[in-house]
C-alpha cells in the first residue's frame, strides 16, 4: 500500500530531518487490512531512526503526538483501529518541542 | 489516476459533519468541549474565545504598544498570528511589534530568528531583535563553556525574562504578551505544588502579571489549549520552528509534562481542571507577599540588592559561576526546597514562569 508519511514539530529529527516519506507498506497477506497501529509499528522499525519514546510510547503515539489522516484528526476516524486505504496522507506532530 | 487530493476521497467512518455548522465534514475534536467540528468552525471558536479572554480580562486599552513575545516556535508564532488578526477585527487599536530574543546558541537561534524575520514580514508586525551579548556581556554558548551544561538552565530562564523586559523598555513597549498555554500553566500549577511554593502557585494562574511593575505581562493563550494551537498552525500552515533547544536537560518539568499529557489522553478537561485547582488555591492562601524593591545594580525589579541576573553575572564575571545558583532565597521568607536529583550540583530554576530551554517561549 502506497502512503505518505509526513513528520512535524520537532519529530522530523527522529528520521534524519526528512518530513515527508513516501512509503509501501505490505499488509499481511490474509491478515486485516493495515490499520493505523500495525502502521505505527511499521514506521517505528522502519523511519524512526532514533529515541523512538519521543514517537511512541506502549502500542500508541506519545501523548502530546497530534495524527492527522488526510488532514483530519485520527480521533475522530477510529484512532488505533483505523483502517488505512492505498495514498492516505498521514501526518504526526509532535506539541512537545520547542515553543 | 487519482488527483493527489486525498481529503477529496470519501474516508470510512469520517463522514461526521462538524457540530456547530452541521454542513463541512468535521476536521478534529476539541479537547476542551470533545466536540467535533470543520476547520473553519474551528478557526472561528478558537479566535473568539482568545477574543472574549481578552475582553473579560480587560488585558489592552487602546492606543497601548503592546510587545509579541516572539520566540519563532508554535506558541509566540499563533499569539503573534491571532493577535494581528483581533487586533485589526475588533479594533483594539494596539501597536504590535514582535520582540525576539537572541541567546547566542550557535545553530539554534540562526534558525528560529530566520523564522522570526518571515513572520515579521507575513504578519506585517515590525522586529526587534535584542541580544545576550548586548545586554549581558556574555552569549549562552559561552555561558555554558564556562559552567557546564548542568546549571544553564538557571541561566536561560534569569537571563530570558530580563532581556524581554529590557528590550521591551528599550521600545517603550506598554505591555508584553507571552504565548504561554493551558498545557504551560497547568504544568507550571503541578511544579509548584510538588515544590510547595505556595506564593507562585497562586501568581502562576494570573492572566496578568507585573503590573506593579513597569511593564505587565499577559498571556492570551491562558486557556488555549496546546492541540489547538498546533492545529491551528498546522492548518493554516503558519510557519514556525521547532527544535530541542542543545542545553535543555531539565527533566523533572519533562515528567510533568508529561504527565499532563498523560492526564489529557484520559480527560482532556484536566488541564482546565488544574488551572482552576491553583487559582482557587490562591483564595485560601495567606501567605506574606514579598516586598518589591529594584536592583541597585540594573533597576529591575527584584527583592534583593543585587537582582538574581545582576547576581549571576557578577559570578561569571569574577570566574565564580556558581554564584547566584543553589540555594534561592525564598522571596516569600520561606525556605525553597532545591531539588537534588541524580546529581548533587543540579538545581531546578527557581522560576517556574520560565519554561525549560527547550521550549523557548519565555
Ligand atoms: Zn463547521
Ligand atoms: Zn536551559
Ligand atoms: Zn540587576
Amino acid at each position: 500500500m502506497h502512503l505518505t508519511l509526513e513528520f512535524g514539530g520537532g519529530l522530523e529529527l527522529l528520521c534524519g530531518s526528512v518530513k515527508t516519506h513516501s512509503v509501501d507498506v505490505k499488509s499481511e497477506p490474509g491478515e486485516h487490512e493495515l490499520k493505523m497501529r500495525d502502521l505505527l509499528s511499521w514506521t517505528k522499525s522502519n523511519l524512526i531512526k532514533e529515541r523512538p519514546e519521543m514517537f511512541m510510547k506502549g502500542n500508541t503515539v506519545r501523548p502530546g503526538v497530534l495524527v492527522l489522516i488526510n488532514d483530519c484528526d485520527w480521533e475522530l476516524c477510529g484512532g488505533l483501529d483505523t483502517e488505512l486505504e492505498e495514498k492516505d496522507v498521514v501526518v504526526f506532530i509532535s506539541t512537545l518541542h520547542g515553543g | 489516476m487519482e488527483d493527489g487530493n486525498a481529503s477529496a476521497r470519501p474516508r470510512r467512518a469520517t463522514g461526521r459533519l462538524c457540530s456547530i455548522c452541521n454542513q463541512r465534514k468535521a476536521a478534529l475534536k476539541r479537547p476542551k468541549t470533545l466536540e467535533q467540528i470543520c476547520r473553519e468552525c474551528f478557526y472561528s471558536v478558537f479566535e473568539d474565545e482568545i477574543h472574549s479572554v481578552i475582553v473579560d480580562n480587560n488585558l489592552f486599552r487602546p492606543g497601548e504598544r503592546v510587545a509579541v513575545a516572539a520566540s519563532g516556535g508554535k506558541d509566540s508564532t499563533v499569539l503573534a498570528y491571532v493577535m494581528s488578526q483581533l487586533n485589526c477585527r475588533h479594533n483594539y487599536g494596539l501597536d504590535l511589534f514582535l520582540l525576539s530574543v537572541d541567546e547566542g546558541i550557535t545553530g539554534y537561534r540562526d534558525d528560529s530568528l530566520e523564522t522570526v524575520k518571515r513572520n515579521e514580514i507575513e504578519y506585517g508586525l515590525p522586529l526587534k531583535v535584542v541580544s545576550y551579548k548586548d545586554l549581558y556581556g556574555w552569549t549562552m554558548d559561552e555561558i555554558v563553556k564556562t559552567i557546564g551544561l548542568k546549571n544553564n538552565c538557571t541561566f536561560c530562564g534569569v537571563f530570558r525574562r530580563q532581556a524581554l523586559d529590557r528590550g521591551a523598555a528599550l521600545m517603550e513597549a506598554d505591555k508584553i504578551v507571552t504565548g504561554h498555554n493551558a498545557d504551560d500553566i497547568a504544568e507550571t500549577v503541578l511544579l509548584n505544588i510538588l515544590r510547595g511554593d505556595i506564593a507562585r502557585l497562586s501568581r502562576c494562574t494570573f492572566i496578568t502579571t507585573g503590573e506593579d511593575g513597569p511593564i505587565p505581562r499577559c498571556k492570551p493563550f491562558k486557556y488555549s489549549y496546546e492541540k489547538e494551537i498546533v492545529m491551528y498552525a498546522y492548518f493554516k500552515k503558519l510557519d514556525y520552528f521547532s527544535t530541542e533547544c542543545i542545553y535543555s536537560p531539565n527533566a523533572y518539568r519533562g515528567f510533568a509534562r508529561e504527565f499532563i499529557k498523560d492526564l489529557e489522553r484520559i480527560r482532556p478537561r484536566a488541564i482546565l481542571d488544574i488551572i482552576k485547582s491553583g487559582e482557587n488555591f490562591r483564595i485560601a492562601t495567606s501567605t506574606k507577599m514579598p516586598e518589591q524593591g529594584t536592583c541597585v545594580r540594573c533597576g529591575y525589579i527584584s527583592s534583593q540588592k543585587l537582582c538574581k541576573a545582576c547576581l549571576l553575572l557578577e559570578g561569571l564575571n569574577r570566574g565564580l559561576p556558581k554564584l547566584g545558583i543553589g540555594r534561592t532565597r525564598g522571596s516569600n521568607g520561606v525556605k525553597k526546597h532545591v531539588e537534588h536529583r541524580n546529581s548533587n550540583t543540579e538545581v531546578s530554576d527557581s522560576n517556574l514562569e520560565s519554561k525549560q530551554c527547550g521550549t523557548l517561549n519565555f
